[in-house]
């Protein structure tokens, strides 16, 4: 005979489940929540179907230009003007060139991930900046396209990702330059870092735009988007240095001192012990600091060239498509925010991956 | 890195000794440098000379023969270069102190929102910040430049807001305080009020220590601050008048107006730096261990006095060094305005100022030398702050 009798668990009671209970608890808790809810409802309604209407259902979608009867987003501006958004002045023929050397990255960056020779991913990762120079600029029998056609969406990202590329190594240098022992290579590297830092990107543009081309012999003729690509790659190279440096500050001193007592030098525990986790730790802020940079590339339209943001004002002063700014802002928005977004999330995702501490 | 220190060893060579080698690392990076500044400044001067650039700071006193469209002193054509500077160097200290008040609201308000219980706000919030923080500021600027500003009415037509603030495209206008000398009463009663308020929260702080009750400081203050200026300036005769805008012809004269340049950048820089605030306060906030506010609760403390004694001094501490970086970003990224031409430094000194000197040199490396002032008169700060917010241990 048991000892107790096991009674039926009873029904939660009424309410606390359902629908109801949802808005009750999450909407309407109290008299401000309740009002803060019911503002942020007037608040939709006045802002997300006006939108709508222009973006969808009053937009004109094709056709030509003076078909455009209704009041909504006249898309037919970004259809007309698409290949100036993407390439620029590239010139129409030459199209496959881009292209190809998009194809080619995402061939390679497949390949990177499923082969494990080491020496097959050193040809990767040497050959693609030569390949994509080769195929973008010309030469070796292809015609050459100045670097002054070059513009739209292709000028945005080959600013970013020279900007990432060639900074990358460089911020690492800087960043074990401010954490070494000599004093004046610490102090070089901490002028530098702190020296960048401390102005806007603007006028490091500004620099390298107006004054660079002073510091070097007259016959040396300086390409203006190559001044660009070094005012960014400078500014990129201080802050990577930071964010690398907050890793390294992160590693416990016992990885030192156990690389040491195994007699490993200065750059084997670095470039075998320190680094490696250094890196990994940094991972989310170095995403965090490639977004920030391809945000700010679209300050290369200050000192005249044609970035994909840049080419609003321009496709809009085109007199057969004047005031169309609207929706080439609009498009570009569009563009920067799903390639950032995309970025931030796939930075939260790594951070989560390689989340080793179990909470 | 610290290394632990290692024994002399006589016998290997200079090279193989950590420390002799540390030495000749650092006369070659010295050495590097110096070859790289001789062949840089050498070419310059060689440069210079060629094409017959001006050097040194003569210009600065030379006439800039050209106008501002806003300038907060007294600037004509017939002022130099160098007033030029000044004048650009305040807009830029004005658009940065309106855009890091209005950021600091705004992005206090979103990262307690994402906090909130209610979904619907914390949801808003989140859109916000995910939308503006990932748009480029420059876009942002432009877009309220080209796009929304153009789009208001003309004069004529203007919003009106009490027939006393006008907005149009051609700006804001707001009334012009007009004080009289007899206005030097309010601000006496003022500072009086203020030395009343240190006074009254240090007597509020001794009368809780010894028993325990509380004052409502804040409320008090606040009454003072605001009744004792506004009894003198009564008293006194109302000794200041409001100058209105007024439509003349095709625009607004009289009063305060703030020029759509201004309005576009002040917008854009608030808004999008109010993301990154937001996004501070609100991983401050979480910081604080959920322990902290239930050990409060098991107390018996109220709700408002868990926030302000528990949970606000915990999270400032991890919320103010990120925020003052924002402010500093926000300062540096107030040179984008040259985009749109809002008169600040980098527009006027560093952009038409060049033009007309052309001497980039000393133009550019003053323009970034006011920058790195900036921030190192904001970090000096920073670490200040730190050290007093920092958790005293013994």
């Amino acid at each position: 005979m048991a000892i107790y009798e096991t009674k039926q668990a009873r029904p939660a009671p009424s309410g606390t489940k359902g629908l109801v209970h949802w808005l009750k608890e999450n909407l309407f808790s109290d008299i401000i929540s309740s009002i803060l809810t019911i503002l942020s409802f007037i608040l939709l309604y006045i802002t997300v179907p006006p939108l709508l209407d222009w973006m969808i259902f009053d937009a004109t979608w094709s056709g030509t230009k003076e078909e455009i009867t209704k009041d909504g987003a006249r898309w037919i501006f970004i259809y007309e003007k698409f290949n100036q958004f993407i390439y620029g002045f590239y010139p129409e023929e030459q199209y496959w060139r881009p292209n190809l050397v998009l194809a080619i990255f995402i061939l390679y960056t497949i390949g990177f991930r499923n082969i494990n020779n080491t020496l097959a991913r050193a040809f990767i990762i040497i050959s693609f900046p030569i390949i994509s120079v080769v195929l973008l600029y010309g030469g070796f029998g292809l015609e050459i396209i100045p670097t002054t056609k070059w513009g739209g969406l292709l000028l945005t990202i080959v600013v970013a990702a020279v900007g990432i590329i060639v900074s990358f190594p460089i911020g690492i240098v800087f960043a074990l330059g401010r954490q070494s022992n000599m004093p004046i290579i610490r102090t070089i590297s901490v002028m530098y870092i702190e020296f960048i830092r401390g102005v806007p990107l603007i006028t490091l543009l500004f620099m390298s735009s107006v004054i660079l081309p002073l510091f070097f012999p007259e016959n040396m003729d300086f390409d203006k988007l190559l001044r660009a690509l070094i005012g960014i790659t400078l500014f990129q190279a201080a802050y990577i240095a930071e964010v690398i440096r907050g890793g390294l500050q992160a590693i416990p001193k016992g990885q030192y001192e156990a690389a040491d007592s195994i007699g490993l030098n200065y750059w084997q525990t670095m470039g075998l012990i320190i680094l490696p986790q250094a890196l990994k730790i940094s991972i989310p802020n170095i995403v965090g600091s490639f977004i920030s940079l391809f945000k700010d590339t679209t300050l290369v339209l200050i000192i005249g060239l044609f970035d994909v943001l840049a080419m609003v004002t321009l496709t809009s002063t085109d007199p057969n498509w004047l005031g169309f700014e609207t929706e080439g802002y609009v498009f570009v928005t569009f563009i920067y925010w799903v390639i950032c977004f995309s970025m931030s999330k796939y930075a939260k995702s790594i951070e989560e991956k390689f989340n080793t501490d179990h909470k | 890195m610290k290394k632990i220190k290692k024994e002399p060893q006589e016998n290997v060579a200079f090279y193989n000794n950590p420390e002799k080698r540390a030495i000749i690392y650092q006369i070659l990076a010295l050495a590097g440098i110096f070859i790289f500044t001789y062949f840089i400044l050498n070419n310059m001067f060689i440069n210079i000379e060629k094409r017959g650039i001006n050097t040194g700071f003569d210009f600065l006193s030379s006439e800039a023969g050209f106008g501002i469209v806003q300038s907060l002193i007294e600037y004509d054509e017939s002022n130099s270069h160098g007033k030029v500077f000044i004048v650009g160097l305040l807009n830029t200290i004005l658009v940065s102190a309106i855009g890091i008040f209005f950021a600091s609201i705004l992005g206090l308000l979103i990262g307690i929102g994402r906090l909130s219980k209610n979904f619907m706000i914390s949801k808003l919030c989140m859109v916000y910040v995910e939308t503006f923080r990932n748009i480029p500021i420059l876009l942002q600027i432009l877009f309220w430049y080209n796009v929304v500003l153009a789009s208001l009415p003309s004069p004529r037509q203007s919003i009106n807001y009490f027939d006393s603030i006008f907005f149009n495209n051609r700006g804001l206008y707001i009334p012009k305080p007009i004080l009289e000398s007899g206005f030097i009463a309010v601000i006496i009663a003022f500072i009086l009020a203020v030395i009343a308020c240190a006074y009254l929260v240090k007597w509020a702080r001794k009368k809780h220590d010894e028993t325990g009750e509380e004052f409502p400081v804040a409320w008090t203050s606040l009454a003072i601050l605001i009744a004792a200026p506004t009894l003198v300036f009564f008293v006194s005769g109302t000794p200041a008048t409001l100058e209105y805008a007024e439509l003349k012809g095709f625009n607004f004269t009289g009063g305060w107006t703030l020029i759509p340049e201004l309005l576009a950048l002040a917008f854009a820089l608030s808004i999008y730096t109010a993301t990154y605030i937001a996004e501070a306060v609100r991983a401050g906030i979480e910081a604080v261990p959920k322990g902290q506010k239930e050990a409060a609760h098991a107390l018996g403390l109220k709700e408002h006095i868990i926030l302000k004694k528990v949970v606000l001094p915990q999270a400032l501490r991890v919320i103010i060094p990120p925020v003052i970086n924002q402010y500093l970003n926000l300062t540096k990224n107030s040179s984008l305005a040259t985009a749109i031409g809002y008169p600040e430094l980098v527009t006027i000194f560093a952009g038409t100022s060049l033009n007309q000197v052309g001497q980039a040199i000393e133009i550019i490396l003053m323009t970034m030398a006011v920058y790195l002032t900036i921030s190192i008169v904001i970090s000096i700060i920073m670490n200040y702050i730190n050290e007093k917010i920092k958790i005293k241990e013994r």
